[in-house]
């Protein structure tokens, strides 16, 4: 298997991402430069977390046209791996139109940095088949535009075809419709989120729940490895 | 207007006008003068600080670079090595609290990175106003005041600027990266007019990554990198070097504008060059922009520079060579590089969508040349222009008696009461009841939790935070791939060197040693930040040297290097001076990560126990401040052996895991830290305590931790105690979920409810 974790101007949780990915689960990663159109040797995708291009305008707004993300529907489409945007990387990949809603400002209209406690309401998905269904997972969260909303039907969509993968439990803690945390496309290769996985990778840092979140899509959706 | 009004105009005294002229012999230009208003400020030059600062001890084994760069560096374990400083932005937050306090932060970030440091941390230490002063009419004298409640009453100012300045560092550091780890916040009338806003920022480096701030080699290049150029911040530096007086409005384009993003790519991009050979040195631009940075370079590695002004990238092209020099326009950096190798450079700045441009070159003559279309329009000699400011002729006032009272105005007002003797118990003749005490006091600001301010910034990013804000008296950071972690922390308490400026001093060096040991680290060495009103007033220099003095004792006590540090002064306004204010930041070492001692009480049956020094006074607390509306009493002197063999036992106790807990005892006394321990677990305690008087329940004599133990290895932590000497005492045990003391108790839920809303905005 093979990873990237690409690199916008503005991306923080690059490093992070790529620690994880590389030195805990020892998988082959690269950092792909934001200008990188050639996706075909990746089995995984993460866009991170971060402020590329400093969140102007809108958060995403300007990434979504970066020549990494205008390739990302011909990799989507021929169904050549996995996509998974992480916090600022979720922001972008609603932007770009490859997951249905859009994120907005926290309900309090601040940015927002703690440890929440989240509920898997999915657990039929390369992301996160390492769950059981309905367990209580705790990932901390770091943003200032997190509030997901979505006109109706979508919600009604989302929830029909069990797109929703985490949900905010006990507190909603910037508003979003459904308390929804996480969601994937329509064919379930694109996933985005809200909370940050690799800041609890390590049980240094808590329970360690967001390492099995990588390892789900390492070993591949029904526990087959991927190549 | 004359060449000399002019120089009056530019902040420079008559003397010191006539001292370029002597040297120069001849008057200089404007833009000459402008170069020398800026290098020879206050800001810039600590002309009237730095025979004070000699007075701090600067040498120790662990010492890689101390004060003179842009940071002090410490080496650690392993050939890493950790860079760290402190730097104030107060005057222009007072001014524009979102954009002053986000380029501090921008601002101490490039100093980190100037080292060849990867930033890693972020600490803030902010002083405002109190937020709800309490109205004179209540504050009758000698008479017992009730606080008002929170959201009562006037400041609205300094709401303000807390939101603001709140705002500004969560908007900055956020996007760049760095996690903001620790630092505290306090309120108090003094900074109503002045708030302070010190921000401290940590790297890590390998030993062999280490970089200057230097120039040399003639013909060598000398790179601008990052942003362009604009009109924001021209005169900042000469700004931070006056009183805060009048309209403070038309200050506002003093303050230069933050862009985090530009700033996260010149860290990325200036981190990709550090790898090059061919880097000689690099420098940020801050106070003073290019009118100070380059000349700094140039005074260290005994050369000159000149610069052809045209080349500088501007925002604006009808900008002057004057305006150019002395813009403060963030994101901005120097390179000295080997001739030939710029292109190089400017590749790696470019692929990061920065600017970078050629626009000098290292000269043998020691002068600062400024050239437009190559004719010469500036040349100063760089000795002149740095460090060639005569000290102004400035002394403090003659120190009171030894056990005199201190010259410095306590606040009216107050009771009126020396607090010396014996104080009320509690629950006697003034009618409150510990509990309710314990409450009020967990629910004033300054003690209060500071969740609201933390939560908005992002403290888990680059994923090394074990510990975070809120969770302990200090910060913990893992290395990847080491053992070893970073202990961090950052504060100051104003109001004991009011009331005590030497023993201030040493209390804020003491309490960070003792918040790094609290979490099991070993303190190795200091940055610090002091903030005062005018050093022309003869009283604020007394209050400068004593503060010092008391810190220079404290840390040559304790074995302890200043390797960096920042002065603020002019923190004044026509009303108000405020409080002598010496913020402390600290790094410690600690050995390994699993070793780490937590704050909160573990488990019930641990045995909760005092350590240090056992009984005190109440002077200077913020229990007389909040019941009393009192700034006064006597502080106690720190005794520095004490504190000695509390370092050496504490890591000790904590090496060979006897600990479950530790806690240093400081704001607000013993009841307080024992709450506070109760919060993580939710876990409560029966206190076994003889003295319910005032002084011992809220007092805050220094020298003390709250440890728990468990029951069978308390033996074992009486004789590592007694072996060193330490005094100790059982002050009761973990038990239940309320705090009992005296046949009377509150349960943690009740006492956790009033710390939490403390600060809700």
């Amino acid at each position: 298997m093979r990873a990237a974790v690409v690199v916008f101007p503005g991306s923080n949780c690059d490093h992070d991402t790529y620690y994880v990915l590389k030195d805990l689960l020892g998988i082959e990663t690269d950092l792909l430069w934001y200008r990188e159109t050639n996706l075909e040797r990746y089995d995984l995708i993460v866009l991170p977390g971060g402020f590329s291009y400093g969140d102007y305008l809108r958060a995403g707004a300007i990434a979504r046209f970066a020549p990494v993300v205008q390739a990302l529907p011909e990799y989507i489409e021929r169904g050549r791996g996995i996509v998974l945007g992480i916090c600022n990387g979720f922001q972008i990949l609603t932007e770009a139109g490859l997951l249905p809603g859009a994120l907005t400002k926290n309900i309090s209209q601040r940015f927002i940095c703690k440890t929440v406690k989240l509920r898997v309401e999915n657990n039929a998905t390369p992301l996160t088949h390492l769950f059981r269904y309905g367990e209580i997972i705790e990932l901390p969260i770091a943003h200032g535009e997190g509030r997901y909303i979505a006109p109706r039907e979508t919600l009604e969509r989302l929830k029909r075809n069990r797109q929703i993968l985490l949900t905010y439990y006990e507190e909603n803690p910037n508003g979003s419709v459904e308390n929804i945390a996480a969601i994937t496309d329509e064919t379930g290769t694109v996933f985005g989120m809200m909370p940050h996985p690799e800041r609890n990778s390590e049980r240094l840092f808590g329970t360690g729940d967001g390492l099995r979140l990588f390892q789900g899509v390492m070993q591949g959706p029904a526990g087959t490895p991927l190549p | 207007m004359s060449r000399l009004e002019l120089a009056l105009q530019h902040g420079l005294s008559q003397r010191e006008y006539e001292t370029i002229c002597a040297s120069l012999q001849r008057e200089p230009n404007e833009l000459e003068l402008g170069l020398f208003s800026l290098n020879w400020s206050e800001h810039c030059s600590y002309k009237s600080s730095k025979r004070f600062l000699k007075l701090l001890p600067t040498a120790g084994k662990r010492v890689l670079q101390g004060p003179g760069e842009n940071a002090g560096v410490l080496e650690l374990e392993n050939d890493w090595c950790v860079a760290f400083k402190v730097e104030s932005h107060n005057h222009p937050s007072a001014v524009e609290p979102f954009n002053g306090a986000a380029t501090g932060v921008g601002g101490i970030i490039r100093d980190i990175l100037s080292m060849g440091a990867r930033p890693i941390a972020l600490l803030d230490s902010l002083r405002f106003g109190d937020l709800t002063p309490q109205p004179p009419s209540r504050r009758g004298k000698g008479e017992c005041l009730t606080p008002p409640r929170f959201g009562e009453g006037p400041g609205e100012r300094s709401r303000q600027l807390f939101t603001g300045v709140v705002a500004g560092i969560s908007h900055y550091g956020n996007c760049v990266g760095v996690p903001t780890v620790g630092g505290d916040v306090s309120f108090d009338d003094a900074y109503t007019d002045n708030c302070l806003v010190n921000v401290m920022c940590v790297g890590l480096l390998k030993r062999s990554q280490l970089k200057r701030a230097i120039a040399h080699g003639v013909g060598n290049k000398i790179l601008l990198v990052g942003a362009r150029t604009g009109r924001d911040g021209i005169h900042g530096a000469t700004f931070a070097s006056e009183d805060l007086v009048g309209e403070t409005e038309a200050k506002r384009p003093n303050v230069q504008v933050g862009d985090p993003f530009t700033a996260k790519s010149l860290i990325e991009a200036t981190l990709e060059v550090c790898q090059f050979p061919e880097l000689i040195g690099l420098q940020d631009l801050g106070a003073g922009g290019l009118s100070t940075a380059p000349a700094e370079m140039a005074a260290r590695g005994n050369v000159g520079i000149a610069i052809d002004i045209e080349e500088i990238p501007l925002r604006d092209p009808t900008m002057t060579p004057y305006e150019i020099l002395l813009s403060e326009s963030q994101e901005r950096m120097v390179l000295c590089v080997k001739a030939g190798s710029e292109q190089k450079f400017l590749q790696i700045y470019r692929k990061w969508g920065l600017e970078a441009t050629v626009i000098g070159e290292v000269i043998a003559e020691r002068v600062y040349r400024i050239r437009h279309e190559s004719r010469t329009i500036a040349e100063v000699p760089i000795s002149l222009l740095v460090g060639g400011v005569p000290e102004p002729d400035l002394s403090p006032i003659p120190s009171p008696k030894e056990g005199g009272e201190s010259p410095l105005p306590l606040r009216e007002g107050g009771t009126g009461v020396r607090w010396g003797g014996a104080g009320g118990e509690v629950g006697g003749k003034n009618g409150r009841s510990w509990r309710e005490a314990l409450k009020q006091l967990l629910h004033s600001p300054t003690i209060g939790s500071k969740r609201w301010v933390y939560e908005q910034y992002d403290h888990t990013v680059q994923t090394n935070t074990v510990i975070g804000p809120g969770a302990h008296d200090a910060a913990l950071l893992r290395v990847k791939g080491e053992r070893f972690g970073i202990a961090v922390t950052m504060g100051g308490n104003g109001r004991y060197c009011q009331i005590d400026p030497y023993e201030g001093g040493a209390r804020a060096v003491c309490e960070a040693v003792h918040n790094l040991l609290s979490v099991g680290a070993e303190p190795i060495g200091i940055t610090d930040c002091l903030n005062f009103a005018n050093p022309t007033d003869p009283e604020v220099l007394w209050s400068f040297e004593q503060t010092i003095r008391g810190m220079a004792d404290a840390a040559r006590a304790l074995e302890l290097p200043f390797v960096s540090g920042n002065v603020s002064f002019y923190n004044q306004s026509e009303t108000r001076k405020i409080y002598p204010t010496p913020i402390v930041g600290m790094v410690g070492l600690l050995k390994d990560i699993e070793l780490r001692v937590p704050m909160g009480f573990q488990g019930e049956g641990d045995l909760i126990y005092l350590i240090g020094k056992l009984s005190g006074k109440v002077g200077g607390s913020e229990y007389l401040k909040v019941f009393y509306g009192d700034i006064g009493g006597e502080l106690e002197r720190t005794d520095l052996e004490l504190e000695r063999q509390l370092v050496t036992v504490m890591l000790a106790l904590a090496e060979r895991r006897l600990l479950h807990s530790a806690h240093d005892v400081s704001e607000g006394g013993l009841l307080v830290a024992l709450a506070e321990k109760s919060f993580a677990r939710g876990l409560g305690a029966r206190l076994e305590l003889d003295d319910l008087s005032e002084e011992y329940l809220f007092g805050e004599w220094p020298s003390r931790f709250v440890v728990t133990v468990a029951p069978e290895r308390e033996d074992a932590l009486k004789e590592l105690l007694d072996e060193a000497g330490v005094p100790y005492q059982r002050v009761g045990i973990v038990a239940g979920d309320a705090l009992e003391l005296g046949g009377d108790g509150v349960s943690v839920t009740e006492l956790r409810r009033a710390y939490e809303t403390a600060l809700e905005l």
